[in-house]
């Protein structure tokens, strides 16, 4: 009977005991005859065992009450109702307009930090850009690279233009935008409906890394993210079905490699 | 929510295992769980049904731990873990001495193999899964195995043989 080669994978699957019964034989009778190749499998084998009883005990040890599922389940409900609030406080304060909004604004709620400080301000910015069709951008996508350089100078890190285009959605231009944080970069997209979308990013001092959060609006939504320092929010008026894969397609495209 | 909760909930003893084994720092570790349990339940609806949820949460929680593991490096340790007596890692048992030397070895290996032998040989992940779970083809994790287990077995017998008396060594 002709035998395929023993090779350094077959010795490996034998360690971790995942070869068949009869390539097993094949490879034991080889060992048999090869002394020096069997000691070093046996040494794998020895390292083996060693390594998963060195590690055993932090398996064995009491999951602590910080990684208790049913609770993180439950922690991130509460965030979201928050959020809601925060932002339907926002929709009433741009609805009532001018100074007497911000103050009542300024009056029911404690400024949110961290990304749903980032959220606000998308949520504010779509509110303010979106529906201009005079100038709804500063730089317009023609400009595409002096927009980027710009972006990343006043952002300090290099910054790119997520692709929505399998979506439908055209990057229209952007802008900068002030935020109690300093500089954030807007870009905006839209499709051929007309339907528009607001990227808003900047740089995260509190809450550099986040999952994504969902911030719902009355006539809009915004799902927010912090990737290593850069914060991310993608406000528009589609329904939270809709609007989620598109942000999890720029998070995607965002990571920094 | 359910079917959530009864995938993920058995799972978390490995991961805290898998972390600490690569930060090898307690807390540090399980926060690193902690994260990456968010984002598996964040994303818990993106995940792949066909697709095994174990791999998948490995990925997410592998790819939290070797960010960190830059940000520490970028940074500098904020600990000196050696100097230290062993802080994550459980009590020495009588066998803990050999094993701590293990784990020192160990973390010694580029992340890249360490993570490839911790999840074949500690986590019992297929070899296909392991490739999964890096996103590299299943060569690669082959190749990163052998080289991680021979590299690990000769710094453990460079060690034994400082430890051990020159007149055992030439008896053979």
């Amino acid at each position: 009977m002709r035998t395929y080669p023993i090779t350094e994978d077959d010795l490996h699957a034998l360690v971790d005991g995942v070869l068949d019964d009869a390539r097993r034989a094949e490879v034991e009778a080889y060992l048999a005859g090869q002394p020096a190749v069997a000691t070093r499998v046996d040494a794998y084998r020895r390292q083996r065992a060693m390594l998963r009883e060195a590690l055993e005990p932090v398996a064995a040890e009491p999951v602590p009450p910080e990684l208790n599922l049913a609770r993180m389940i439950e922690d991130r409900r509460k965030p979201h109702r928050a959020s809601w609030q925060v932002a339907a406080a926002v929709v009433v304060a741009l609805g009532l307009g001018g100074g007497g909004g911000w103050w009542l604004h300024g009056q029911l709620r404690p400024a949110p930090v961290g990304i749903a400080a980032l959220a606000q301000q998308a949520i504010e910015s779509y509110a303010v850009f979106a529906p201009d069709h005079k100038r709804p951008v500063e730089l317009r996508a023609a400009d595409a690279a002096t927009l980027v350089d710009w972006a990343s100078a006043r952002l300090g890190r290099p910054v790119t233009v997520p692709d929505l285009s399998s979506a439908g959605y055209r990057l229209m231009g952007g802008r900068l935008v002030p935020t109690a944080q300093g500089a954030a970069v807007l870009f905006m997209f839209d499709d051929d409906h007309g339907s528009r979308l607001v990227l808003l990013t900047r740089p995260m001092a509190r809450e550099r890394d986040t999952p994504m959060a969902h911030y719902v609006g009355q006539a809009m939504q915004a799902f927010t993210w912090a990737t290593e320092g850069d914060g991310y929010s993608l406000v528009g008026s589609l329904p939270a079905g809709v609007l989620h894969p598109l942000a999890d397609a720029v998070r995607r495209q965002m990571q920094r490699t | 929510m359910t079917d959530m909760v009864r995938l993920l909930e058995p799972m978390i003893p490995a991961l805290r295992r898998y972390a600490r084994a690569l930060l090898r720092d307690r807390s540090a570790a399980d926060d690193l769980v902690q994260d990456g349990l968010e984002r598996a339940l964040s994303r818990w609806h993106q995940r792949r049904i066909d697709g095994d949820a174990r791999s998948w949460v490995f990925a997410i929680l592998h790819n939290l731990a070797m960010n960190r593991m830059r940000q520490i490096s970028r940074h500098g340790p904020h600990l000196t873990l050696e100097d230290a007596p062993e802080p994550g890692l459980p009590p020495l048992q009588e066998s803990g001495l050999r094993h701590r030397d293990l784990l020192r070895a160990l973390n010694v290996l580029p992340d890249e193999q360490r993570s490839v032998l911790l999840l074949v040989a500690v986590e019992d992940l297929s070899y296909a899964e392991v490739a999964t779970v890096l996103g590299v083809p299943v060569g690669t994790v082959m190749s990163r195995l052998a080289r991680g287990r021979e590299r690990l077995r000769q710094a453990m017998e460079g060690e034994a043989t400082l430890t051990e008396k020159p007149h055992l060594r030439r008896i053979k």
